[in-house]
């Protein structure tokens, strides 16, 4: 049924025919009598990647396959969210070995979207824990892993859904005590300190910055690092303790309709980033708290992108190597001379990562976001430029509006990726509205 | 704990029960057509709540078969639901007797065939619950889909009869009344978002109802209000509209 779909963005919606699938066979049967398909998750990316003519949804397609509780692994469809793989593991003591920052993501858009997390810097991304996958490709089903079918394998991780459908994933946890994290927040006057805290901090195994990037003068790019490590059962009090992997029940918090438009301006902007940052009186917090508000402080409020109003918004991520601090400054004064700014601002440090198409490269990221208004996208372009001339790129899971060009000249392999995928892909049936943008060329393919 | 045996165990609605009563540490019982369709979801059940769970071949459609299949389940079910359903195309079916009776056949002469042999063995045994999904289209027939209204209508007729006959044997029948619920079943079709439930959200009501030994479940709540108005409207006015 054709219907109009958008991304956590709200931006862009098009009309799209969507379809879901509960087996192998339902799925087979559709690919093999459609074009122009795209798989499509819980619809956690922002922006156009999982939209086009056909739409596929991996939600019905959600079944956990096999949990080996000794060694720590599990595999499951592509449909199942990390909330349900969370609900299911950590009460016997295991953990994802990435996560971004909402758990609302399938375990297929996961892959697709190759994420990371606060553990990029000491423990990669999530193509570095799977163990192996199968992929409908247009040329039938294949098991793929970092064995077999390699080039397969790493064109599907940060592959944007381009080689074919994910429909099973076979992954690597990370062992807990607890379901706690003992973290500890540290001020950071600005841009230079907190850059510094990172490095002195770096030996932590999560590791993230909320950055108010409205600041000027001496607090620009004031910041609260946050770092942490899993808890040991020693860390808790005694009423934790006596349940470690088991959380404190919570409520839920939504937001059930948009917001209008001027909710979201400057004020209260500033007013959201000096709670926030007013919130810690002292230099430094040690706390030990659960998991859930450590990983996922947003999830709490179930609808918050609604709160950016009907017409959407665009979040802004890019990430530039590490020696490019100078880089960095010049980005972030544009945002903030420009006070379009942002209601949330991560800022992190990437490790090394030298896979074919994902998005982490050591280096600095930066994450905003923007409500879609007039002039937004000449302003985003002007950034775009900015990221190009520092050697960055911008994450394909949050774009919706990048050009043609920024894409191909930003990510050194490309043209490689273009290669397998239409090596895997030959007649374009696995096409987006993101791929048509970029112009990947399909046989098919009119744009641009 | 107590046994649950879903029949029409494919379905989104049977496996959200599925997990429901699983979450809660029943054993299942899942019963379909093609029972390889169903080991993803034994499996994942297991995974899930490390619960014990099994798959039966059962054919609604094959009344003879009935007896012998409920005769092969490893225990006898404490609790049945009965889910499955057959939407079917109604226009189809005004013209072709094949599509009308498989709607009629699943929706009405199945689930009897398949509940009586549940409903003798649960009344020898002075104990057990009988849920049958039914459907707010039973309530008044439309000219959109009054075929299956008309046999989910003689579901919900035979299950009051069924709960009045086995309330004597110490035996609970509760109707289910689901109005839209976001299944694959509907998924072609346009339903309003407030009014449209997730096959979830009508697991846990019917979970909590059969606990709480409800006799009718609408579900969501307010479709017993909406069907109240709609099987009041006087039939002069209620023809001439197209619903």
């Amino acid at each position: 049924m054709r219907k109009s779909i958008a991304n956590w963005g709200n931006y862009p919606a098009l009309d799209c025919d969507e379809v879901s699938f509960a087996s192998e066979d339902q799925l087979l049967q559709y690919v093999n009598s459609h074009d122009h398909i795209i798989a499509r998750g819980n619809g956690r990316c922002y922006g156009d990647a999982s939209l086009g003519e056909h739409s596929i949804s991996t939600l019905r397609f959600d079944k956990a396959i096999l949990f080996d509780e000794e060694n720590g692994i599990f595999e499951c469809q592509s449909g199942l969210t990390l909330d349900q793989i969370l609900d299911i593991i950590v009460p016997r003591g295991w953990f994802l070995p990435v996560t971004p920052g909402t758990k609302f993501i399938t375990i297929g858009g996961a892959v697709a979207s190759d994420v990371h997390g606060k553990n990029h810097h000491s423990e990669g991304s999530f193509s570095n824990h799977i163990i192996c996958m199968n992929v409908l490709t247009g040329k039938g089903m294949v098991t793929c892993s970092p064995e077999t079918e390699t080039d397969l394998f790493w064109a599907t991780c940060g592959g944007m859904g381009l080689t074919g459908v994910i429909t099973t994933v076979k992954f690597r946890l990370k062992k807990i005590e607890t379901a706690y994290i003992a973290q500890k927040q540290i001020k950071a006057k600005n841009l230079d300190e907190v850059i510094q805290l990172f490095e002195e901090h770096k030996h932590y195994t999560y590791s993230m910055a909320w950055i108010d990037c409205l600041q000027k003068g001496d607090s620009f790019g004031r910041s609260i690092l946050i770092v942490g490590e899993h808890a040991t059962k020693q860390q808790l009090n005694a009423k934790a303790a006596q349940a470690p992997l088991t959380l404190p029940n919570k409520m839920k918090l939504t937001l059930p309709f948009n917001l209008p438009g001027f909710v979201l301006n400057n004020f209260t902007v500033k007013l959201f980033n000096a709670l926030y940052y007013g919130k810690n009186t002292r230099r430094v917090i040690e706390n030990v708290v659960p998991y859930e508000p450590f990983f996922y402080p947003l999830d709490a409020i179930l609808h918050w992108n609604r709160g950016y109003g009907k017409d959407g918004f665009v979040q802004y991520q890019f990430v530039l190597p590490m020696d490019k601090k100078d880089g960095l400054v010049a980005i972030l004064k544009k945002i903030s001379d420009k006070g379009w700014g942002s209601f949330l601002a991560v800022l992190k440090t990437f490790g090394p990562q030298d896979d074919l198409i994902s998005f982490p490269m050591e280096g600095y990221t930066l994450a905003l976001d923007f409500p879609v208004r007039k002039g937004l996208f000449p302003f985003l372009d002007e950034l775009d430029a900015l990221v190009l001339e520092y050697g960055g790129r911008l994450y394909l899971t949050k774009d919706a509006r990048m050009q043609e060009r920024v894409f191909w000249d930003s990510y050194p392999n490309a043209q490689r990726f273009k290669e397998i995928v239409k090596e895997w892909n030959p007649d374009g049936k696995f096409r987006s509205a993101q791929s048509d943008r970029l112009n990947f060329q399909f046989a098919s393919n009119n744009a641009g | 704990m107590p046994t649950v045996l879903i029949l029409g165990a494919g379905s989104d609605m049977a496996v959200a029960l599925a997990r429901r009563y699983a979450a809660a540490g029943h054993t299942l019982q899942l019963a379909a057509r093609n029972p390889d369709q169903l080991r993803p979801l034994e499996q994942d059940l297991r995974i899930r709540h490390r619960i014990a769970a099994t798959v039966h071949a059962f054919d609604a459609l094959n009344f003879e078969s009935h007896g012998a299949f409920y005769q092969s389940l490893p225990t006898p079910p404490d609790i049945v639901i009965c889910v499955f359903g057959y939407l079917g195309d109604q226009e189809k079916g005004q013209q072709d007797w094949n599509e009308a009776s498989r709607i009629i056949n699943t929706n009405y002469t199945g689930a009897v065939s398949v509940l009586n042999i549940a409903a003798e063995s649960m009344a020898a045994r002075g104990t057990g619950t009988i849920i049958g999904i039914s459907s707010v289209a039973g309530d008044r027939g439309r000219m959109s889909n009054y075929l299956y209204g008309s046999a989910k209508a003689g579901f919900t007729a035979y299950l009051s009869g069924l709960r009045n006959r086995l309330w004597h044997a110490g035996v609970h029948v509760m109707t289910v009344e689901p109005g839209f619920v976001a299944t694959q079943m509907t998924e072609h079709l346009t339903l309003p978002p407030l009014l449209t439930a997730q096959p979830a959200e009508v697991a846990e009501d019917i979970y909590k109802a059969a606990e709480n030994k409800k006799n009718v479940l609408y579900t969501k709540w307010f479709w017993r209000y909406i069907m109240t108005i709609i099987r009041n409207i006087p039939e002069p006015i209620f023809k001439k509209k197209k619903l």
